[in-house]
């Protein structure tokens, strides 16, 4: 199955590394096998192709014939950048991390909202720090060999966030990540972020993207989210990236016994997105929320990939992925269920449903089931379709206009999984962001039904 | 009882795909007036009902419908119900994701829009809709609820009849709202409807059951079979039908007169 792929000679992420080695010489002595290993492995595959089963429908074409240059040197953002940008929770009641093409910037950032005894720093810091031991844990649940941008991120990244929520702790106030790109052409960011919440621990935590410019950028983060017995992580990722750029993130998650782990995506900007994401399960009684809507018109090609392995009895898992796709754009869906044999009573369930605009648009889903365990319930289900006719009817027979039932239909799709958001304040600012960027799809107005 | 002609059906013919489902309806309705229409299943009763609302997908083949005096057949189903009229549904749409309370003050204000008249405050509506609520007794959160979704059959049909209520249309059609309500719904719904009637507007119900019309007494029942009103009498014509079923209507109009 697996295929050699050539990498030329003179492929620029190798080209990279051997500038990256030269400059890198204060690194902590783990670290450079550690970026040898994700070289190494993207070396293997090289970039995806359209004959790899897993991005069958992504063709990142565009992204290889770009000469990429990873951000080494932090950059300063100023302050009034930052209010240009519109991003949720404004209003300054989160504590907020702000990045620069992959670099935390210090002065722009507030932390103290978050409570003392939370251990939060740099990347850039903590993977200096010996007692974090991140040597043992940093990429302890990624995998690589499916996901070469996942790769890339160990061999370059710099800097992100590390955050520990200690036992017990209930963090009432969320966490807001926002990672900005300069937006240069060619310009390539890896932040890297660790969260770990401790047992019984509770946090939401906001994680959203945004562009200064509007270039030919790639911003591949990867988060590993470490969710310990009984622990509550809330995680809403917003990708409103420039409509040029390329999005590639991996999001991994090892989940303990007890606990709940809900992670949302809001996906609207990139030229190329996708979210790679993998869950494993690997407590009894956990229920594990994948939870995403993808905005797209244009030419944009917007990818949700998963993988949600069960690898323990009594656990729950839903993915629940709604598409609006508007002009020629494209939506992918791919979701893995992989239940072990161990892995009795599992209850998983998994649903895509895309909604086209306009004729050129288009959607491919995937559901794959692999089931190794007899005493389990799965479903899923996948829809393409226009909006239900018989709906505005009944709307319009009430007095509602044409543009008017449209609108609230395609609205009612995308509530279907903004509503899954707990965070009350989060879930009305993500409704007002959904509206406003649904509001500049050309058929938002008079959607076409056939 | 005032003689103004509401509503004037004039030989109209409609099918779907080719085929001729209406066969030429005569039909006139006068403000204060209640009309039954009656007749076997798949004889045209829900055609009729979607083609004086104004659903899509039906070719008209001849005639006219006239309401208020304006011509029907160029209006869209919500400039219609601007107008005044009103369809309840025979099978009401699930809409998920639709809240009944942000549903009907749209459709609220957008009528009250059209006819120039000022739209409800949020304060206003509340009030307004909640005394409605009352009447229909429907259940304590359906407000909140997206439109029609989990609902029983009898808790839809008591939400048409609710949006009736609220719309207040000159002219309300309702299409088999009796079947499958038991005889406490069937009450409320009758009273809704009821409380809609007076001089200046009229209601068109069709029903399989003269049950219904023990609460909503009609002054007019028609007989409709394959795409045609083949007898039409008094309030009595509704028992009759029960007793006897539709075959004597039926052979008596295939007679030669
Ligand atoms: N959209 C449609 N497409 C095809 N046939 C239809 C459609 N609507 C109604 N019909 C047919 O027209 C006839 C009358 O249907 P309908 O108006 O629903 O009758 P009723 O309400 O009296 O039971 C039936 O034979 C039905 O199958
Ligand atoms: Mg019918």
């Amino acid at each position: 199955m697996t295929e050699t792929v050539q990498i030329e000679e003179s492929d620029s992420w190798l080209e990279a590394f051997e500038a990256l080695e030269h400059a890198d010489k204060d690194s902590p002595t783990w670290l450079i096998p550690f970026r040898k290993a994700g070289l190494a492995q993207y070396a293997k595959t090289g970039l995806p192709t359209l004959r790899d089963e897993d991005w069958r429908f992504t063709n990142i074409d565009p992204i290889r014939k770009t000469a990429f240059r990873p951000t080494l040197a932090p950059g300063i953002l100023e302050a009034a950048m930052l209010d240009g940008i519109p991003y949720p929770l404004k209003t300054g009641n989160a504590a907020r991390l702000v990045f620069l093409d992959g670099h935390f910037q210090r002065e722009l950032s507030d932390m103290s909202k978050l409570p003392q005894n939370v251990t939060s720093l740099s990347m850039k810091d903590a993977v200096a720090r010996e007692d974090l031991r991140l040597d043992q844990h940093l990429g302890q649940y990624t995998y690589h060999h499916d996901n070469p941008f996942a790769a890339l991120n160990a061999a370059f990244f710099q800097d992100g966030f590390y955050l520990n929520i200690p036992k017990n702790l209930q963090i009432e106030t969320p966490l807001h990540i926002i990672h900005l790109s300069s937006g240069n052409d060619a310009q390539a960011s890896f932040a890297r972020f660790f969260i770990r919440a401790g047992e019984f621990s509770k946090c939401t935590i906001l994680e959203s993207h945004h562009a200064l410019s509007e270039g030919i950028y790639l911003n591949a983060p990867t988060t590993e989210f470490v969710v310990e017995n009984e622990a509550n992580i809330e995680h809403i990722k917003i990708q409103d990236e420039s409509k040029q750029a390329f999005h590639l993130a991996s999001v991994y998650a090892h989940v303990g016994r007890a606990a709940q782990f809900h992670s949302h995506y809001l996906n609207m900007g990139g030229r190329i997105s996708r979210n790679n994401i993998r869950t494993k399960l690997n407590g009894e009684g956990l229920e594990c929320v994948l939870n995403g809507l993808y905005l797209a018109d244009g030419d944009q090609l917007s990818d949700n990939h998963m993988i949600v392995d069960h690898s323990k009895p009594h656990c729950d898992s839903h993915e629940y992925f709604n598409g609006i796709l508007d002009d020629k754009a494209r939506g992918v869906f791919h979701g893995r269920i992989l239940v072990q044999q161990i892995a009795q009573k599992t209850d998983a369930k998994q649903t895509n449903k895309n909604l086209l605009l306009s004729n050129d648009a288009t959607a491919d889903t995937k559901p794959q089931l692999e089931i190794y365990a007899d005493d389990v319930k799965c479903t899923h289900g996948a829809t393409i379709g226009q909006l239900d006719d018989e709906a505005i009817y009944y709307l319009r027979t009430r007095g509602v206009p044409k543009a008017v039932a449209q609108q609230m239909l395609v609205h009612a799709f995308a509530g279907e999984i903004i509503d899954r958001i707990h965070h009350e304040l989060i879930r009305e600012e993500l409704d007002e962001v959904v509206w406003t960027r649904l509001e500049k799809f050309a058929h938002f107005q008079n959607v076409s039904t056939t | 009882m005032s003689n103004k002609s509401l509503l004037r059906i004039n030989n109209l013919q409609a099918g779907v795909e080719g085929r001729t489902i209406l066969k030429g309806i005569n039909l006139e309705i006068n403000a204060g007036e209640v009309h039954a229409i009656m007749g076997p299943n798949g004889s045209g009763k829900s055609t009729l009902a979607s083609v004086i609302a104004g659903r899509e997908g039906y070719e008209i083949l001849g005639g006219e419908i006239e309401f208020r005096g304006e011509d029907l057949m160029d209006m869209e189903a919500d400039e219609r119900a601007h107008l005044g009229l009103f369809l309840a549904f025979q099978y009401p749409v699930e809409i998920p994701g639709v809240n009944t309370t942000y549903f009907l003050k749209s459709a609220i204000n957008e009528t009250r829009k059209a006819r120039g008249e000022k739209e409800l405050d949020a304060v206003e509506f509340l009030k307004f809709i909640k005394s409605k609520a009352k009447l229909l007794d429907l259940p304590e959160d359906f407000l909140k609820r997206s439109l029609n979704v989990g609902f029983s059959g009898g808790e839809k049909k008591r939400n048409e009849i609710f949006q009736m209520a609220a719309l207040e249309p000159v002219m309300a059609v309702l299409d088999e709202t009796d079947s499958g309500l038991d005889i406490d719904a069937l009450k409320v719904v009758a009273n809704g409807v009821n409380q809609l009637r007076g001089p200046e507007s009229a209601q068109l119900v069709i029903t399989h059951y003269q049950r219904l019309l023990d609460y909503i007494v009609p002054d007019v029942v028609h007989v409709l079979h394959d795409g045609r009103i083949i007898k039409t009498g008094p309030k009595e014509l509704a028992h009759e039908l029960e007793d006897k079923g539709y075959d004597w209507v039926i052979k008596e109009a295939e007679q030669p007169a």
